[in-house]
């Protein structure tokens, strides 16, 4: 059993030492950031054979290095030119002299009471203080979307709905078009059928409900599919990075 | 069965290693890679009106252009972009940029090196095309430029004052433009334009979007939407329509259209699996049945 572990460990330092020099050697050839693509896609690509140190290697290193950019950036692309640049314009002179001469807006204290009050439920005390801040937000959210979502969403797509069901051009009758319309028609009708619950599923309710659950298995099934093609373009675009970025062998 | 008895073809069939099926979709995706298979395209309406809606653009017509992607899904949404960017700038349009995600930002920087810099060096920053940078707020972002787009952007991506920004002049809000295009496929994204930009501000909007999220976008084309791009197949489909009326981008890179071949393998490989499956399935199911 020791003999057994042994060899396995010389055997994982093998691998180290292979891994490390093929870095050090692709480093050299082709430059620190490409090699560092290759080593993280490679590594996110191992979790397909099975999950281990180097996928969760570069998991973490992913969700630590977006966390910090999204935050970096909301720093200097909101809090300095939009919050301490209108509370204060002189205070951002050294970063942003462009708008250091702009007139004070003490309007926007009021936003940045509230992130400080957001921000207290870190506190050991007081963390229902975050609740107010919290409550602006979701009532803010929850009130433009409810308009924008009722004019453009459900009106909009009534409207968009309204089609006429035989089309005739100069005339004479359009047949795609014509055809299309009416799918458009039978599809809004009876997904609508089917999620009636209000009357049993029977005679012609029923022809409706079941075409409208085919309509639903068909928008399943293109949604699939798109998803396919979402994935496969992933999958291509590491692909081409790791043929022609790294190792140049793309035609 | 007992862990004795033998699987028939049909059982492992319907046992495949999921590793083994990754293997083959590697396969089908770097062979067509390798040897460089494509296909032809062909446009479709609903990407040929983004097009055709640019094509007729007068020269010095102001096109927004919001970047609402991050690099996981750069491998489909980067070659619309850099298609619609070329398109632009060959009709030398003011092209305003921003971006909704932070990520947006610095792809729009890098993406402005490396295609407009380069290949239109008379396109010159601050005249002809200005990168706005970042703003947080999702759609509340949307919503307060429709109506005073200074309100929200004080400076450009620089630093420099917006206002002393030429192009920036003649820009009160959303409505001055005279085209949004999104490229994204998230939240926000081209839903949120669509809503909070296109509809209460008449504003024409059209862009591209991952595959993912195309099938939620078209109930909204053509009254609400001008266009879209779904996936790579619509950036594949405007890349050629750029080289059939513009041969001289036949040399440009054109990403899009490289990736539709390993696309085609790939989903041929996924297809004869489903196939499989199933086939293996029902012959499964019926050999019990008939066995009682």
């Amino acid at each position: 059993m020791a003999e057994l572990m042994e060899r396995r460990a010389i055997w994982y330092l093998l691998g180290f030492l292979a891994v490390v020099l093929a870095f050090v050697a692709s480093a050299a050839l082709k430059g620190f950031y490409v090699t560092l693509g290759t080593f993280l896609t490679l590594s996110i690509l191992s979790f397909l054979y099975k999950d281990n140190i180097f996928y969760k290697t570069a998991e973490h290193l992913f969700v630590g290095v977006s966390a910090a950019y999204w935050m970096v950036m909301g720093f200097w692309s909101v809090m300095v030119p939009n919050l301490i640049g209108k509370i204060h314009p002189p205070l951002v002179r050294p970063f942003m002299p462009a708008i250091a001469s702009q007139p004070a807006s003490y309007w926007y204290l009021i936003p940045a009471i509230l992130g400080i009050m957001l921000l207290w439920r870190l506190m050991p005390k007081g963390a229902w203080i975050s609740r107010w801040a919290l409550a602006f937000i979701v009532g803010t959210t929850a009130g433009l979307n409810f308009i924008r979502y009722m004019a453009s969403d459900l009106l909009g797509q009534i409207n968009s709905s309204m089609i006429p069901l035989v089309v005739i051009q100069d005339g004479t009758l359009d047949t795609m078009t014509t055809i299309s319309n009416l799918v458009v028609f039978l599809g809004v009708f009876c997904g609508l059928i089917y999620f009636f619950f209000s009357k049993e599923h029977k005679g012609v309710m029923g022809v409706g409900s079941k075409i409208g659950i085919w309509i639903l298995m068909v928008t399943f099934g293109a949604g699939f599919g798109y998803t396919v093609m979402a994935r496969i373009s992933l999958l291509v675009g590491r692909f081409r990075f790791l043929f022609d970025d790294w190792l140049g062998i793309l035609r | 069965m007992t862990n004795g008895e033998r699987k028939t073809f049909l059982q492992k069939m319907q046992a495949i290693d999921r590793r083994v099926i990754f293997l083959f979709i590697g396969l089908a995706v770097a062979l067509p890679l390798l040897f460089h298979v494509v296909f032809t395209e062909k446009i479709t309406p609903i990407v040929g009106a983004i097009f055709d809606r640019v094509e007729n653009l007068p020269e010095g017509s102001k096109v927004l252009i919001s970047f609402d992607y991050s690099p996981s899904t750069l491998p489909e949404i980067q070659p619309m972009v850099d298609a619609v960017l070329r398109h632009c700038a060959t009709k030398k349009v003011k092209i305003y940029i921003m971006g909704l995600w932070a990520t947006g930002q610095n792809i729009a920087d890098e993406t402005i090196k490396r295609v407009l810099a380069p290949e239109f060096p008379d396109y010159k920053y601050g005249v002809d095309f200005v990168n706005l940078g970042y703003k947080s707020g999702n759609q509340g972002l949307i919503n307060v430029i429709l109506t005073d787009l200074k309100k929200m952007y004080t400076t450009d991506v620089h630093g420099t004052a917006i206002d002393s920004i030429s192009m920036m002049v003649p820009i009160r809000n959303l409505k001055n433009f005279d085209l949004i295009l999104t490229f994204g496929g998230g939240f926000p994204g081209a839903k949120e334009w669509v809503l909070f930009a296109g509809d209460p501000g008449r504003i024409p909007v059209a862009g591209g979007v991952t595959a993912v999220s195309a099938p939620l976008l078209y109930p909204y084309y053509p009254s609400q939407l001008l266009g879209l791009m779904g996936g790579i197949k619509g950036a594949a489909e405007y890349e050629s329509e750029l080289i059939r009326r513009y041969p001289a981008f036949t040399e440009s890179s054109h990403p899009g259209i490289d990736m539709m071949g390993p696309q085609a393998v790939a989903h041929i490989v996924i297809i004869l699996f489903i196939v499989m499956g199933n086939v293996a399935y029902f012959a499964t199911r019926r050999r019990e049945a008939s066995n009682g």
